[in-house]
């Protein structure tokens, strides 16, 4: 079976990509499959200079989920095209390089280093971040500023694909979707974490030393595809859907509501070869509901008259 | 260098060790399937039941006790919903395990080592005193709460030289930090001192083996997400005060080189 995607030019050879922050940098996971059979691997978030991120304790589990307030903890952009990138597979298999700032100048000063890479597929922008003060989810809430920090990445990311990844802890995430694709965006990904808290009874204290931080896994695929859903119906640019999925049947129902390509996340904490099997599982998953091929099942949601 | 892989195994034996308070609190599990023909003691494993479906997502941490080529042998105390349910697994149960993860403890042969375990942190022990090539270099100090047959400590107390110190009440706690570092200032200045169990028991060892100037080796234990250092969720922070991930750069560390 055919699984092979097309993003706004980025080629993929199956639409399974691994989420930012869930996978590393790809390296840690090469003795548990082979990186060249997933269609892409999107990394750590990257900032120009290293940072520590949060302070512990910074994850929670939750029932069917889980909070985590790392921080953007990373080695810096330099480190990683310096010592990463060029151990990865890059020729193929797709690396997207997801791009944390604080500030809209900061986000185009990165998508100027990276996009002069070759190595590098495409940008993701992270305008969604729960965990930290500065940026983030401040960006991600507000379309003007999606707008702007786009069009910043976007004049200075050369032929490199622009996706945009949005948050839900939105009111109207339709709008963010929009602003984003009137930027020039060429992608969107949604959805990023949902703000949650958890507390223990015993010390009184909040379980994250952060407070506050991302909810994902499970707990939050509804919410994650009915904003993929929305996304889809808002904009014409293709939309990579994410959000708990932690079996072939939930990207099947990615796929369905219109996503062009799935990305998989805290499942890579189920097991660490969860993205390999799922990439794998695929065209089993599609011919057992009856599809002929990807094309021709995505999209196909058949919504009550 | 031990490669790392994702297996499925089996519940093999699951045994209740002796009489706390709570009964069901401490156990062995034996894990049978393709175990691991390398690894090194202090090295350690996740394992996530087939049975939590989608409800607890994270596999849990434990170091080896014991592994080979037909499974693997762990300790653990109920804590958490985690091994609460880990209790209740039947034999013939399906396990998906990754490992052997993080560096083990250093094996010298010919230096005097002194093995401090605290609770549960008596796990990584049986697997370094059996492997070790000398073992008449190490002996053992055991700091515990619970009751002795609650631990495998007379496995090891039979085959080494071992002393077991009990803290039955806070009230005890300055005599066994005593003890502690009394037995600590006995391998100065060559001798090497390994240590696993609880923060605050490490925090002791370390500061006593800095006091001292002994070469010690703590192993830290942390909530972890994935154990492979993608999540970066166990980090601890090292000398300089960076934050280091415990999954893959420990979780043996040498003393000096973390804050604890």
């Amino acid at each position: 079976m055919d699984l092979t995607t097309d993003i706004t030019g980025l080629r993929l050879k199956n639409p399974v990509l691994t989420a930012s922050g869930t996978f590393g940098f790809g390296l840690e996971f090469e003795d548990y499959g082979d990186l060249r059979d997933l269609g892409g691997i999107v990394v750590k978030g990257l900032s120009l200079k290293p940072r520590e991120g949060n302070p512990m304790p910074r994850l929670a589990e939750t029932p069917c989920g889980m909070l985590n307030a790392i921080g953007i903890q990373n080695p810096g952009v330099e480190c990683f095209l310096r010592d990463k990138l060029p151990r990865l597979p890059w020729r193929e298999t797709a690396v997207i390089a997801n791009l944390y700032a604080c500030g809209v100048e900061e986000f185009g000063e990165l998508a100027g280093v990276l996009s002069a890479e070759e190595g590098v597929a495409a940008l993701e922008i992270n305008v969604s971040c729960p965990n930290v003060k500065e940026g983030g989810a401040a960006f991600g809430q507000d379309p003007l500023q999606i707008g702007r920090v786009t069009e910043a990445v976007k004049k200075r990311a050369g032929t490199k694909p622009v996706i945009v990844k949005l948050s839900p802890n939105v009111t109207d995430i339709a709008a963010c979707a929009r602003a984003a694709e009137s930027a020039g965006a060429d992608a969107l990904s949604a959805v990023n974490t949902l703000l949650g808290m958890a507390v223990d009874v015993r010390t009184r204290r909040p379980r994250l030393a952060n407070v506050v931080g991302g909810l994902s896994g499970p707990a939050i695929k509804p919410v994650a595809l009915r904003c993929v859903f929305q996304c889809v119906r808002a904009v014409g640019i293709p939309v990579i859907g994410l959000g708990g999925i932690s079996s072939a049947e939930d990207a099947l129902e990615f796929l369905l509501v219109g996503a062009a390509a799935v990305q998989v996340g805290t499942a890579n904490f189920l097991r660490p070869d969860f993205a390999f099997r799922l990439a794998r599982e695929l065209p089993e998953a599609l011919a057992a509901v009856g599809a002929a091929g990807l094309d021709a099942y995505r999209g196909g949601l058949v919504l009550p008259e | 260098m031990t490669r790392r892989t994702c297996r499925e195994m089996t519940v093999g034996e699951l045994t209740p060790l002796g009489q706390s308070e709570r009964p069901g609190e401490f156990y062995r599990l034996r894990l049978l399937g393709p175990g691991f023909g390398t690894w090194e003691p202090g090295q350690f494993v996740m394992l996530r039941p087939a049975s939590w479906d989608l409800e607890l997502l994270w596999g849990r941490p434990f170091s080896l006790a014991g592994a080979d080529e037909e499974g693997v042998s762990l300790f653990f105390q109920v804590v958490g919903r985690g091994t609460r349910r880990l209790a209740a697994l039947a034999p013939g149960e399906k396990v998906t395990v990754w490992g052997p993860l993080g560096n083990g403890f250093a094996v010298e042969p010919g230096t005097r080592t002194l093995m401090l375990a605290g609770g549960v942190g008596l796990a990584p022990f049986l697997g370094y005193a059996a492997a070790h090539p000398a073992p008449e270099n190490l002996e053992l100090l055991f700091a515990h709460r619970l009751p002795l047959d609650c631990y495998p400590y007379g496995e090891l107390a039979a085959r080494l030289r071992a002393e077991a110190v009990h803290e039955a009440t806070p009230a005890d706690l300055p005599r066994v930090i005593r003890r502690i570092t009394e037995k600590i200032a006995e391998y100065a200045p060559d001798g090497l001192v390994l240590a696993c169990g609880p923060t605050p028991f490490l925090r002791t060892v370390r500061q006593a083996a800095l006091d001292h100037g002994v070469r010690a080796q703590v192993s830290l234990e942390n909530r972890m997400a994935c154990g492979v250092g993608a999540c970066l969720g166990c980090v601890c922070r090292d000398g300089l005060g960076h934050h280091v991930q415990v999954c893959t750069q420990g979780p043996v560390f040498w003393a000096g080189d973390v804050q604890l």
